[in-house]
């Protein structure tokens, strides 16, 4: 226990003594930026694919548009997300001779990602809605777009609050991967107060923390955010 | 006002309508009965074109609304629908169910003048003869305004005024089906569908929202009607059509066609719905 308590204090010197919460802090901030990023981008193009994907499809273009929507997610679906990070890092931004940010690289690529992902949620949640809704809309008058967004897409995004507070998390804890592109997270900013003590047991224990108090947050903002949209169901 | 010629539905190879032709003239109200399958729901559907004809034409205040190169949206707004599962907005209150589509669309069509005007005015200050601004003489916020005042208005008819900014979810359904009729009557419609409107109600509470259909209808309002109550048909109608197989076996004013009906397959619906009552 004795070399434990050691540890502590060689982790304690680095993080707090010299400056290396610092580093801790602007990884915690990337992580989140990266996520929050992700899942707002996620939820606008989620909820386009997915309005694409219900709606009725008698015309061309919505036929098309289908098509190119189920292979962009048959491809963020298909491929590890590391393996898009590095393509889009390495290959697509040196094609377009884009100077990007690691930092902003990685938020694109977690919404993109998280888009595929998203669009399934809501998908499932339009169709959870009741058709009548929908006719009502229409039958008053509404365009079908009209309907969608004022009356379907609402009470879906209720319905999926939960499964997006799941995505939210999944995202939050795969930003661990962005080191990959030398964006610098929770994960790079532990790993540089290890190889600093040569002593990564203390470090990574504390990451570890850190991501379930931090998921354990977001789970209870998720559980809050579902209670006042759920006021349209109780009764009075 | 809606002439219906040799309308036809098919599912697939189930044909559901097989050449319905009728008219219904203003201030008529007419009511659908038959048995489950024979097509009345369907037929009531496609007056509005919530389920797409595969044949025929209905032609709505002079436009056949089959066509599918016709706006929909435009004619929809003047034909209100009532349908079995009442339909409101579960994820708004009452006030705001009645008031969505009166205010959508009207600040639509004043955006739609704005910016016809903005293209006006620009004409304008290049050619000598000018053209004529279209009058605008209204805001959002009075638009609002003026729905709102409305829909209390239809509310305190109803006596719901109290249940203004409740959500549906709170409400029983004879007052769910009464708050969606009168969300129908906020457009101003010229005709109004209603499909098996107390079908899905408790017994208690048909009276209700037949009493306010049976208001309606003596203020002139035009109606076509499914369902299944026949002494309310028998109150309410001034032509009932009875279907069977996708298709108008027999119709007539309501105390001929209860009274005296001539077609066999009418006899045997009327004699089995009748003697339950």
């Amino acid at each position: 226990m004795g070399s434990f308590a050691k540890k502590v204090e060689k982790f304690w010197e680095v993080f707090y003594e010299h400056g290396g919460y610092t580093r801790v802090l602007t990884g915690l901030r990337n992580t989140f930026y990266i996520a929050v990023a992700g899942l707002v981008i996620g939820i606008i193009i989620g909820t386009i694919i997915a309005i694409i994907a219900v709606s009725p499809k008698y015309k061309r273009l919505p036929r098309i548009l289908n098509r190119i929507c189920r292979l962009y997610v048959g491809f963020f679906r298909g491929s590890p997300m590391v393996v898009q990070l590095l393509l889009f890092y390495f290959v697509l931004l040196p094609l377009f001779g884009s100077r990007m940010t690691p930092l902003s690289v990685c938020m694109l690529v977690f919404g993109l990602n998280s888009g595929a992902y998203v669009s399934e949620i809501m998908r499932g949640g339009i169709m959870s809605v009741d058709p009548g809704q929908m006719e009502a809309a229409r039958a008053l008058g509404l365009s079908y777009w009209v309907s969608m967004l004022k009356v379907v897409v609402p009470q879906a995004v209720k319905n999926i609050i939960p499964t997006l507070g799941n995505e939210f998390i999944v995202l939050i804890k795969e930003t661990s991967i962005v080191s990959f592109v030398g964006a610098s997270d929770l994960y790079v900013a532990f790993s540089y107060i290890g190889s600093n003590t040569y002593e990564f047991m203390v470090p990574y224990l504390v990451m570890a923390l850190i991501y379930i108090v931090l998921v354990a947050i977001i789970a209870l903002i998720v559980k809050m955010i579902e209670r006042s949209l759920r006021k349209s169901d109780r009764r009075n | 006002m809606i002439d219906v010629i040799d309308l036809r539905k098919r599912y697939g190879d189930l044909e559901v309508l097989k050449g319905i032709t009728t008219t219904i003239r203003e201030g008529e109200k007419v009511v659908i009965i038959g048995p489950s399958g024979s097509g009345k729901s369907t037929f009531l559907r496609c007056l509005n074109c919530l389920e797409d004809p595969t044949g025929g034409e209905i032609i709505f205040e002079g436009v056949n609304i089959a066509d599918m190169r016709v706006d929909i949206n435009i004619h929809r707004r003047r034909m209100g629908m009532v349908f079995q599962q009442f339909n409101l907005f579960n994820n708004k209150n009452v006030i705001e169910n009645i008031m969505l589509a009166p205010v959508y669309i009207r600040t639509q069509e004043l955006r739609a003048k704005k910016i016809k005007n903005f293209f006006i005015r620009i004409r304008n200050l290049f050619t000598s003869n000018k053209k004529e601004l279209y009058e605008i003489n209204t805001t959002k916020a009075k638009i609002i305004e003026e729905a709102k005042e409305q829909a209390l208005k239809l509310l305190r008819r109803i006596g719901l005024e109290d249940k203004a900014y409740v959500y549906p979810s709170t409400l029983s359904g004879g007052q769910k089906q009464r708050i969606a009729i009168i969300r129908s009557l906020a457009m101003n419609p010229k005709v109004i569908l209603f499909d098996e409107p107390t079908s899905a109600l408790d017994p208690e509470m048909v009276g209700e929202v037949l009493d306010l259909i049976k208001q309606l209808a003596d203020e002139g309002m035009t109606m076509v009607i499914v369902t299944h109550e026949m002494g309310f048909a028998r109150k309410v109608a001034t032509r009932v059509l009875f279907m069977d197989e996708g298709q108008i076996v027999e119709e007539n004013t309501p105390e001929e066609l209860f009274s005296n009906p001539k077609h066999p397959r009418t006899k045997e619906f009327l004699s089995k719905v009748l003697s339950v009552h």
